[in-house]
């Protein structure tokens, strides 16, 4: 008799990020639409921005132009990475499909978190690398050369960069969740999911960069998580951040990332358990 | 034969409010949403003249006009236009079949899909923040002056519409990259909110000449606020300059007519 | 003069392949190709006016593109076509005012509101004057029996009571000519029965020429003298159905009871295609062997309970002829 080997347990979540990869590949011209789209706004930011800076004296600027145009475009390559809320689930638990997920052999809010992962590293994938591409090397063969994406401010600033995605990820994730576990208690969830999803946005500098919003907003936003979602990986790149701060900004990511696991974990199960005495 | 193209269209529009209101809640909670997302999107504007205090010489009541103005041109297309909106659906399903075999225009037959009531959110935000604009004192109110205002947002709507309908056009080719159109519906809405001026020839050009949404906003607004155009343009050009929205929209509808010419030809 | 005419009508199409998984996706981020379908390959026809014909095929057989091409919605590559003196696809508006369409799997109906209101919108989107709309809609309600269904918004309502709700809404404007694409299917015995029936009574007394596209054989049998079948693109036969059941075979089944289960049937001249406990069925061609014949030598060998001929069905009719003429007879045809 043959003992067959039991996959291992990372197998259906690689399946998900798979699956998801190979639906997008298929739309090759969704794809350059897309990065088009997100062009346009880069480019269009970045007038705008040029023309406050303008006018304004240098005192008044809060960061160098080069690295508000390093913002925009690093915005619109990780734009995929907004927490957000899961489609399918939300279809789930609208037509009552939830009770199937909540019967699955694996753990709900892995299963969930991996989803998450996959919604957003795949996109991410797919759209940041010619987003990047277009803006550091695109830009300056259309002669706009000024509007570039510079290379990282440092090496040191290009790995700390690096790593705060990877804990801006994880941080999204947790957020992404957790969205979707208060869909077990309000059915319908559009108007809290946007919401949060609006506040999010805003908060995390995906609108507007932080710095420029104003002085007396500037210790809520650093004390609230979603800065860490994006204006701090940002900024790190950029050096706004200086190197030397890097690991505060890393351990405030984790740190955040670890309580709201730990809040989506408890959550989920007395949202299970909800559902079931509710009879889905 | 118009009016009895309007009737059908009150009809489509009467059939479509009383289908929405069925989801009364659900309309409610996303309207606010509406709100509260374009709501985000001006206090990013505001927050920028907080810091900054004018952008090349124009202040926030200034841009407010122009704000407000594209906001509640965008509001009001978007919510007859979501028939071409979600035509790369329709074609997909193979739904557009029933719309050619009833005895009626195509176009008529998707603007009447829908009257988008959520909407309002926008809508209303553009309304205070145009609000704000005509009352802060910066612009000289006249007769004219607000006829010219309700007729660029009359000749806006046409030209997002055209925009649209390009979009819906596409579709007959590739349902896959029907994302460009926003590029000009919600890139558009967002250039719009600043002056022409302020960014560069090529891109003033494309929105001019192409796709003409400084003519039905940003001229006709640099009309109403009565100041000199920086680039030197004529005023009497912004009391003009809204036609190029109807003109546009022709020119569209000519090219959605081709496009249905094709689906005829190669099926679905 | 045929109020519908067709002659060669030919339509191809461009179909895009996709090569399966994650590295054939990547590659067609580089190449697409294409593979051509010749969906209608010389058809001709025409249909008088009253007519009730039955058009069957294969999936992929070129039903719809008939279809498509007839209602003005698909222009052909060539061929020539006319409906009540028009070009279906150059006088579209003209041309839809006077046709009727129901497709069985999609409703035209909108889905929120209440069917009446449906018919109200179909009034006014077809300029049908009230005092008539009125009229059609009141005879509809009657032979339809709608009156309990007016008020119910479309998605409420079960499949059989949704297709007479089309039927209806595809006749408000009176068209002189109904297209009726799967009208049965998913219906349940009894709304089967009330749709063929209704089919039935309106064109015969109406004289609505209608086109029935259908894979239910028993709407065929039903409702049909005249059947075009049609694979491949191509016309494999149209007349009336008795002569398409003579081409194919001239053969008959014989059913018996046996009183002993276990008997064993060996007759000359005919073969046991199907045996069911008592019941058995044999199949012989009758200018080999009378029926009369078969029963009376089946009798003086086995005792009989009871006995009946028929003709074999539809399906398998149908299935020889795709057979016959090399088309795919694919489960999807019967």
């Amino acid at each position: 008799m043959i003992a067959e080997a039991r996959p291992g347990p990372w197998r259906p979540y690689c399946a998900i990020v798979s699956a998801r990869f190979r639906m997008l590949l298929q739309y090759r011209s969704a794809a350059i639409a897309g990065l088009f789209t997100q062009a346009f706004f880069g480019l269009t930011l970045i007038m705008i921005y040029e023309a406050f800076y303008r006018s304004a004296a240098v005192s008044a600027r809060p960061m160098a132009f080069a690295q508000i145009v390093s913002y925009v475009w690093l915005a619109q390559a990780l734009l995929a990475m907004l927490p957000n809320v899961d489609a399918d689930v939300r279809a789930m638990v609208r037509s009552g499909a939830i009770a199937y997920e909540l019967c699955r052999p694996v753990d709900l809010y892995s299963l969930w978190y991996a989803r998450a992962v996959a919604h957003r590293t795949a996109p991410t994938m797919l759209r940041a690398a010619p987003m990047a591409v277009f803006a550091a090397i695109g830009l300056p063969l259309l002669g706009l050369g000024e509007w570039r994406l510079a290379p990282p401010a440092s090496l040191a600033a290009g790995a700390g960069f690096a790593v705060a995605l990877v804990c801006a990820l994880a941080l999204a994730c947790a957020i992404s969740v957790l969205i979707n576990i208060s869909l077990l208690w309000t059915v319908s969830g559009d108007g809290i999911v946007m919401l949060v999803a609006t506040a999010v946005s805003l908060l995390s500098g995906l609108v507007v960069p932080l710095p420029l919003l104003p002085d007396w907003a500037q210790p809520i936003l650093r004390w609230l998580p979603f800065a860490a979602l994006a204006d701090l990986p940002f900024r790190i790149y950029s050096g706004h951040i200086a190197v030397g701060s890097v690991a505060v900004v890393l351990g405030r990511q984790l740190a955040w990332t670890a309580a709201l696991v730990a809040l989506g974990r408890w959550l989920i199960g007395r949202g299970m358990r909800r559902m079931v005495v509710q009879g889905g | 034969m118009t009016r009895d193209a309007l009737r059908l269209y009150v009809h489509y529009v009467r059939v479509s409010i009383r289908s929405q209101l069925q989801y009364r809640a659900a309309f409610v909670m996303t309207s606010i949403g509406a709100f509260l997302i374009t709501a985000s999107e001006f206090i990013a504007v505001w927050a920028l003249f907080d810091r900054f205090g004018q952008v090349r010489g124009w202040t926030l009541p200034e841009i407010s006009l122009f704000y407000g103005m594209i906001s509640i041109t965008w509001a009001l297309c978007d919510a007859i236009a979501r028939g071409f909106e979600t035509f790369g659906a329709m074609v997909k399903a193979g739904d557009f079949d029933r719309i050619l075999l009833r005895p009626r225009s195509t176009v008529l037959q998707l603007l009447g899909q829908e009257l988008t009531l959520r909407r309002v959110g926008r809508l209303l935000q553009g309304i205070l923040v145009l609000g704000y604009a005509a009352t802060a004192g910066t612009i000289d109110w006249t007769v004219w002056r607000v006829l010219l205002l309700l007729a660029s947002i009359a000749c806006g709507m046409c030209a997002f519409l055209g925009i649209v309908v390009l979009q819906a056009t596409s579709a007959f080719w590739t349902v896959e990259s029907l994302e460009v159109w926003n590029a000009f519906t919600y890139g558009g809405v967002t250039m719009s909110q600043y002056p022409l001026a302020i960014y560069r020839s090529w891109f003033r050009g494309l929105f001019t000449y192409v796709i003409p949404l400084g003519c039905v906003n940003y001229f006709p607004g640099v009309a109403i606020l009565g100041s000199a155009e920086p680039l030197g343009t004529p005023v009497f050009v912004g009391w003009i300059a809204p036609l190029a929205g109807p003109v546009f929209l022709i020119l569209c509808l000519q090219i959605w007519r081709i496009g249905v010419r094709h689906y005829r030809s190669t099926g679905s | 003069m045929p109020q519908i005419v067709v002659e060669g009508l030919v339509k191809t199409f461009q179909v895009a392949e996709r090569t399966p998984g994650l590295w054939g996706a990547v590659r067609g981020l580089a190449r697409r190709r294409y593979r051509t379908v010749r969906a209608l390959d010389g058809v001709s026809f025409s249909i008088e006016r009253g007519e009730l014909v039955g058009y069957i095929g294969p999936n992929g057989a070129g039903k719809s593109t008939t279809v498509k091409a007839l209602s003005g919605i698909l222009v052909p590559d060539a061929g020539r076509c006319e409906v009540a003196g028009r070009v279906p696809w150059t006088q579209r508006i003209a041309h839809v005012a006077e046709i009727g369409v129901v497709f069985g799997q999609r409703t035209q109906l909108w889905w929120d509101l209440p069917v009446v209101e449906s018919f109200e919108l179909l009034r006014d989107i077809y300029r049908v004057p009230q005092a008539r709309y009125a009229r059609a809609r009141d005879t509809m309600i009657e032979r339809l029996d709608l009156a309990a269904l007016l008020d119910v918004p479309v998605r409420q309502l079960s499949l059989g009571q949704r297709m007479r709700c089309d039927l209806a809404a595809a006749l408000l404007h009176a068209p002189a000519i109904l297209f009726l694409d799967e009208p049965t299917i998913g219906l349940d015995a009894v709304s089967k029965l009330a749709v063929r029936d209704f089919i039935k009574q309106l064109n015969r007394d109406e004289g609505v020429t209608v086109i029935l596209t259908t894979h239910d054989m028993d709407d065929i049998e039903a409702l049909c003298t005249r059947v075009m079948v049609i694979a491949s693109g191509k016309i494999l036969s149209d007349g009336p159905l008795a002569e398409l059941r003579a081409r194919v075979t001239r053969e008959r089944w014989l059913t018996v009871d046996l009183v002993d289960a276990a008997a064993a049937i060996e007759e000359a001249d005919a073969t046991v295609i199907r045996r069911d406990g008592h019941r058995v069925c044999l199949a012989f061609d009758p200018q080999v062997v009378a029926p009369a014949e078969l029963i009376r030598r089946l009798t003086s060998h086995h005792a009989i309970r009871d006995l009946f001929v028929e003709n074999p069905p539809i399906e398998t009719i149908v299935a020889r002829l795709y057979a016959a003429h090399g088309a795919p007879d694919g489960a999807g045809a019967l």
